[in-house]
């Protein structure tokens, strides 16, 4: 099963490379990783996409991080109220033949162009995983020359709804 | 008029420094820091990037002891720290120094021994140029240390070593490295001195204390229990709860099971005792856990060599796992009522929960009948010649099981484990769960300087012993009176009776019949040999040998056809152990 888990982490060198060797040493894998310091420049925040196999593996993986002396707080937010947001860059081969229809497809995603070519236009687009794969699957088609994505980032939302369910071990 | 400190600074409008600014390298800093934390003695090995912090050392002493591999230090200190309970101060250089800590780093982690490890490393300025003997030392120590620290700034010295000294002997105890760049050392020290030891760690803050509904939770349990069992590691020896534990076992009538780490943190000859469980465990112990209907985990783990096949492990019983580490709990056996806090703590406030009304006289008595039916055995004869067991018994007697025991890992270690009866706690100094050769000797040298007066065996097999015999030379340079017991079987044993168990009797690589003369060795270190090749001159030699004042070395030939018995074999359950009885 897919997690998503944050983990406030003190900002020094080699804290990511401990948290990424604890997760390798335990034999996780791990789907996507962003790192970025908070609104405190000594406390950093990394968002996991993390596949595990059971809720007993889940949870060694948040005891074994939230042992780690430089983690200050883990979190699973997976089944939270939450907002997720990745970035993703494509350059999609885009003759000015068809470049009108791209631009009429990519504009509900609300993508940009941030670089243009003879043949080729670069776009930025932002949102939810499910979005940037149904962005991806619909330019497919005119060839995507290069495709680069940042992975998730994340938030939980001011007001839960009561009753999201938890594991027990976070409650 | 007596003004403070703040307001003499508004009168004369400059700081005041009570102390003269002296001129103390990072490296003066260090060691005063370690007088400090009363280190009585560094196991250490001196190099190039060290030579500042030897330089202070010298100038300032601390005790030191200088191994002959650093791998021999940071055994030494590991048994220093297991029989004394303070942490063990190991320094290396950098690189090769470095890199030959790190068995002993993983043995430390594995089994939880508190050490603070010193190593040296390059200048900052040439950090990551592969300078002569660098080595990234905290990319390498990083899995297998609690954590470790480089220090990048002189004003950081004494934070980082309180802080080290504060997390390697709290919560589960561990290892810390420090790494030391040699530029760090011989900066000046600018920053007034502080005597605070205060730490401040938001992120390591370990439970003590118990959760008071599952203590309820758990005492409801013992309550209700007809068939209890305790399994008590290591945690109630580092916890220091063994009066707790034998109160508590007697209170509510609990028999009591050992980890292989465990071992002496009960009475070895108690009558609640069931022996040692696991692989080579007794029987008794191994069927207690499959029938109990309440399993209390003290301070273990749930090792793979002490579980068997999960599958299988104690299936009827509801599962209380006390464990100042939470991530131990529910890791490998599915925990009813888990709680995270110190072995002691845990255990008065269950002592609190009023009196028992269990009643564990039918389970104790059929305990009782298998512990007589299902004793440890071999076989003994004249022409099978002098079997490891009957020596471990003699040393048993000889010391009266008082004397700090060391081992190695493999058949030596189990059948020390089988036959030494402890009745002292820390008198047990062994590498449970890294499983090291070459641990056992230097561990009895750390042992005998933290308890000069006891009687420190090292009991080691004959291929564990060359691995780390080097540390010969502390013996003739110290005098001090470990006693080094050879289980000599020209082979390397547990590999040996695997191979002959699992492997069709094809002993690959695992006999050693060319040996050095053990005996000419010792005397080659100005220390007493002894050879001991029959039943009838154990009896009389070992008995001198043991009661000597000087370090002996005693080279049993003992017989290379004998196994560890009984034996849970690899990937069966506890209840489908071999050899129980004499065949």
């Amino acid at each position: 099963m897919k997690r998503i888990i944050t983990v406030t982490v003190i900002n020094q060198s080699g804290v990511l490379n401990r948290v990424t060797g604890l997760l390798m040493k335990r034999q996780f894998n791990i789907e996507s990783i962003t790192v970025g310091h908070t609104e405190n420049p000594e406390i950093s925040k990394m968002t996991f996409v993390v596949n595990v196999e059971d809720e007993q593996k889940l949870e060694q993986l948040l005891k074994q991080l939230q042992k780690q002396v430089d983690v200050l707080k883990v979190n699973d937010i997976t089944e939270k109220q939450i907002v997720v947001r990745e970035l993703a860059l494509l350059k999609v081969v885009s003759p000015p033949a068809v470049r009108a229809e791209i631009n009429s497809i990519i504009e509900p995603f609300r993508a940009s162009i941030i670089d243009t070519g003879k043949n080729v236009v670069t776009f930025q687009v932002t949102g939810s995983p499910e979005k940037i794969d149904a962005f991806i699957d619909l330019l497919k088609p005119y060839g995507i020359k290069e495709l680069t994505r940042t992975g998730v980032t994340a938030f939980v939302r001011e007001t839960q709804k009561v009753n999201a369910p938890q594991l027990s071990i976070l409650k | 008029m007596k003004l403070t400190v703040e307001e003499a600074e508004q009168v004369y409008e400059e700081p005041i420094t009570t102390k003269a600014p002296r001129q103390l390298n990072g490296a003066d800093v260090f060691i005063e820091t370690l007088k400090k934390h009363q280190v009585e003695v560094i196991f250490g090995y001196p190099g190039g990037a060290v030579l500042p912090i030897y330089d202070a050392l010298y100038k300032n002493p601390i005790k030191h002891i200088l191994a002959r591999h650093e791998q021999g230090a940071i055994h030494a200190a590991e048994g220093y720290a297991r029989v004394s309970g303070k942490v063990g101060v190991v320094i290396a250089t950098s690189g090769p120094g470095a890199t030959n800590l790190v068995t002993g780093i993983a043995d430390a982690m594995m089994d939880s021994i508190p050490l603070v490890v010193f190593t040296g490393q390059v200048a900052t300025t040439v950090i990551g140029t592969d300078a002569f003997q660098e080595a990234d030392i905290i990319g390498i120590t990083q899995p297998i240390t609690k954590h470790n620290y480089q220090v990048k700034d002189v004003a950081d010295f004494p934070r980082i070593i309180n802080e080290a000294f504060h997390i390697a002997s709290t919560g589960r105890p561990g290892p810390v490295v420090v790494d030391i760049p040699k530029n760090m050392a011989t900066s000046l020290f600018v920053t007034p001195e502080e005597n605070s030891q205060e730490v401040n760690l938001p992120g390591y803050q370990p439970t003590t204390k118990p959760n008071f509904l599952q203590i309820q939770k758990a005492a409801q349990a013992i309550s209700t229990a007809k068939q209890p069992l305790i399994l008590a590691g290591a945690g109630v020896l580092f916890a220091k709860a063994t009066n707790e534990l034998a109160v508590f076992a007697e209170k509510y009538q609990i028999p009591i099971t050992n980890t292989l780490l465990g071992l002496g943190g009960i009475e070895g000859n108690h009558p609640l005792f069931l022996g040692m469980a696991g692989m080579h465990g007794t029987y008794t112990a191994n069927m207690a856990i499959q029938t109990c209907d309440l399993l209390i985990n003290v301070g273990a783990r749930f090792d793979d060599r002490l579980t068997g096949n999960l599958n299988y492990f104690a299936p009827n019983a509801k599962v209380v796992h006390i464990d100042i580490d939470p991530a131990e709990i529910g890791k490998n056996v599915p925990t009813e009522i888990p709680i995270v806090a110190d072995a002691k703590e845990a255990l008065e406030a269950l002592l609190a929960q009023g009196s028992p009304n269990g009643n564990t006289a039918a389970w104790l008595e059929s305990l009782n009948i298998s512990k007589e039916q299902y004793p440890f055995h071999y076989q003994a004869s004249e022409e099978r010649g002098l079997l490891p067991q009957q020596v471990l018994e003699l040393v048993h007697e000889y010391t009266n099981g008082d004397a700090v025991v060391t081992t190695d890992v493999g058949q030596h270690q189990m059948w020390t484990a089988q036959y030494y009866k402890f009745t002292q706690p820390h008198n047990w100094v062994t590498s449970g769960g890294l499983g090291t050769m070459g641990f056992g000797f230097p561990a009895a040298i750390g042992a005998q300087l933290a308890k000069p007066n006891a009687k420190v065996v090292s009991i080691v097999g004959d291929a564990g012993f060359q691995m780390t015999l080097q540390e010969l030379s502390l013996l003739q340079e110290l005098r001090i009176p470990v006693k080094v017991i050879i289980l000599n079987n020209q082979a390397l044993g547990m590999v040996r009776q695997w191979q002959e168990t699992f492997h069709g009797e094809r002993f690959s690589q695992s006999l050693i019949p060319v040996q050095p003369d053990f005996v000419k060795l010792a005397e080659a270190y100005d220390i007493k040999g002894y050879k001991i090749e029959t039943f009838e001159d154990a009896k009389v030699l070992l008995k001198e040998a043991l009661e000597s004042d000087e370090p002996v070395l005693i080279d049993c030939r003992v017989v290379q056809k004998e196994s560890v018995y009984p034996m849970v074999a690899p990937g069966k359950g506890l209840h489908e152990m071999i050899g129980v009885k004499p065949e």
